[in-house]
């Protein structure tokens, strides 16, 4: 039962976090949009046994945690959850390239480790900064500049309306959850099975009648399938100095390894 | 014809099983007028409600809002005339913000910026809730949601406001705050409720519907009387004159 609240709360949090103040909050939401898109795709741009270079990215990330407010237990929470899923994606990689890679202190390392480590932290890296993305813009906002972008209007409608049906989804499977639980004797731990698909079958007629009642209340104020959004305030020149800031130190870690470079130093220093 | 007359002539709706919802409902209610709609569960109220705001359409009669006939093709203008404050808040309450939320209407409308964040503050101060404008929706008690449910529809200044329920769920602070803000109203109201004393201190006129039909139609300082009337309907008097 507490699960499915807690999710809920975790993906209301989102909402409540976008509505924070902070210098990261106050930028322009476009400034927030691009430098993310940079972000992923330099880190997606990495070789698939790139571990070390990718280590500076983690300061992105990390500086929008901490200028913008955010709590890191909430992050750390929400990587938890997603733990299992990115273990899926790389977990045959150690067991597929074994041939040996690298050596760290004495002992042979295999490829798919260090393609394994590479994949997670990727992940990592990505989740962290779409999650603090959205959690310093909001996804009302997020969509309002797509629109402006010239994203297709009923693609960011799309976007939009799914992020507020997957908060509906599970306020109503919550409800489900809580009313099988409280008449199931109290001993038994989960759903059963058999009675999985008359418990799906009901969410979805559910979730179907509120959203219809939703979409009624939005056709009667004035909805005719387009989203209208506020002329956002104009780019700042701090928020232009954001995103080229971020944007060049994103390229300059994906060209210059650091970590190879700092390494190289100590050994000229100490060595 | 008045922008903010309604009259319904001879109305039927059945639901796709062909249960009979309204069987042959009329009556006309003019400028200013603030009306209850009562009778017990399934006799027809909301069902009458989304007719006039044209969300389910009738199967046969005629429904007329400030002189335009409600059809498909009309709907959307006949909209424009009318706000409907939903049963539950929840419903009507889908965007991030409180301030998103009451400006949905207005930039539907077409209005700018500038003028959308100035009627978004004048409706918000309306119904007392100006302090919760940056709030998230979903953390709003219900006497706040139904305050800024009422604000995100006043704010598309209707002519007719139509409310279904509008005191289920509050308490009783919230509640008398509601109906003071009522009261304050000179839209042409129509309130579909089963609390009759809130009828009696918001109302000056009373329909009574029973299976889909109007059993009564007059004052509502008369009708809340009848006894026999309001048991038909699986009524009971208002609390303020029954002997205890």
């Amino acid at each position: 039962m507490q699960r499915l609240q807690a999710h809920l709360d975790h993906f209301r949090r989102l909402d409540d976090l976008a509505q924070m103040d902070s210098t990261i909050h106050r930028l322009h939401p476009a400034v927030k949009i691009i430098t993310t898109l940079v972000y992923l795709i330099i880190v997606a741009s990495y070789a698939k046994y790139e571990v070390a270079g990718l280590l500076p990215l983690v300061i992105y990330p990390v500086a929008m945690i901490i200028l913008g407010r955010l709590p890191l237990g909430y992050f750390a929470e929400r990587m938890l959850f997603l733990a299992p899923f990115i273990l899926l994606m790389a977990i045959a990689n150690p067991f597929l390239d074994r041939a040996p890679l690298i050596m760290l202190g004495g002992v042979a390392i295999a490829g798919g480790w260090v393609s394994f480590a590479s994949i997670i932290l990727k992940f990592l890296l990505a989740v962290t900064a779409v999650l603090a993305l959205v959690a310093t813009t909001g996804i009302h906002d997020i969509c309002a500049v797509l629109m402006r972008a010239g994203v297709p209007r009923i693609l960011v409608l799309q976007l939009l309306l799914l992020y507020r049906y997957l908060s509906l989804l599970l306020e109503e499977a919550y409800r489900i959850e809580q009313a099988y639980l409280l008449r199931s004797g109290g001993h038994r731990r989960g759903i059963a099975p058999k009675v999985w698909g008359s418990l799906a079958g009901g969410l979805l007629i559910r979730t179907f009648a509120r959203a219809r009642r939703i979409y009624d209340s939005m056709l009667c104020r004035g909805f005719t399938g387009e989203i209208h959004f506020l002329r956002p305030a104009s780019v700042s020149a701090g928020s232009l100095c954001y995103l080229a800031g971020w944007t060049v130190f994103i390229v300059y870690v994906r060209f210059v390894n650091i970590p190879t470079r700092l390494e190289s130093l100590f050994r000229g220093v100490f060595g | 014809m008045s922008h903010h007359t309604i009259a319904v002539q001879d109305v039927r709706y059945n639901y796709p099983d062909n249960t009979q919802a309204l069987q042959g409902v009329s009556f006309l209610i003019t400028h200013g007028e603030s009306v209850a709609l009562i009778g017990g569960n399934g006799a027809g109220k909301s069902t009458l409600l989304s007719l006039l705001v044209g969300i389910v359409f009738s199967t046969s009669g005629s429904v007329n809002v400030g002189g335009l006939k409600m059809t498909p093709q009309a709907a959307a203008d006949i909209r424009r005339r009318i706000g409907m404050v939903f049963q539950n808040p929840d419903d009507q309450l889908f965007m991030p913000t409180v301030f998103d939320d009451v400006a949905f209407g207005p930039l539907n409308l077409g209005f700018s910026t500038e003028q959308t964040q100035e009627i978004v503050n004048k409706s918000l101060e309306t119904v007392g809730a100006a302090h919760l404008i940056r709030r998230s929706s979903h953390r709003l008690s219900t006497g706040e949601k139904r305050a800024v449910s009422i604000a995100s529809v006043l704010s598309m200044t209707p002519d007719i406001l139509l409310m279904d329920e509008p005191t289920s769920g509050l308490d009783p602070w919230s509640r008398r705050q509601l109906t003071g803000l009522l009261q304050n109203f000179n839209h042409t109201r129509i309130i579909a409720t089963h609390d009759l004393d809130f009828a009696m201190d918001v109302c000056e006129r009373t329909i009574v519907l029973q299976n889909g039909r109007v059993v009564a139609d007059g004052p509502t300082s008369r009708l809340l009387r009848n006894e026999e009337l309001l048991a038909g309907s699986r009524l009971e008097l208002p609390l303020r004159l029954q002997s205890f």
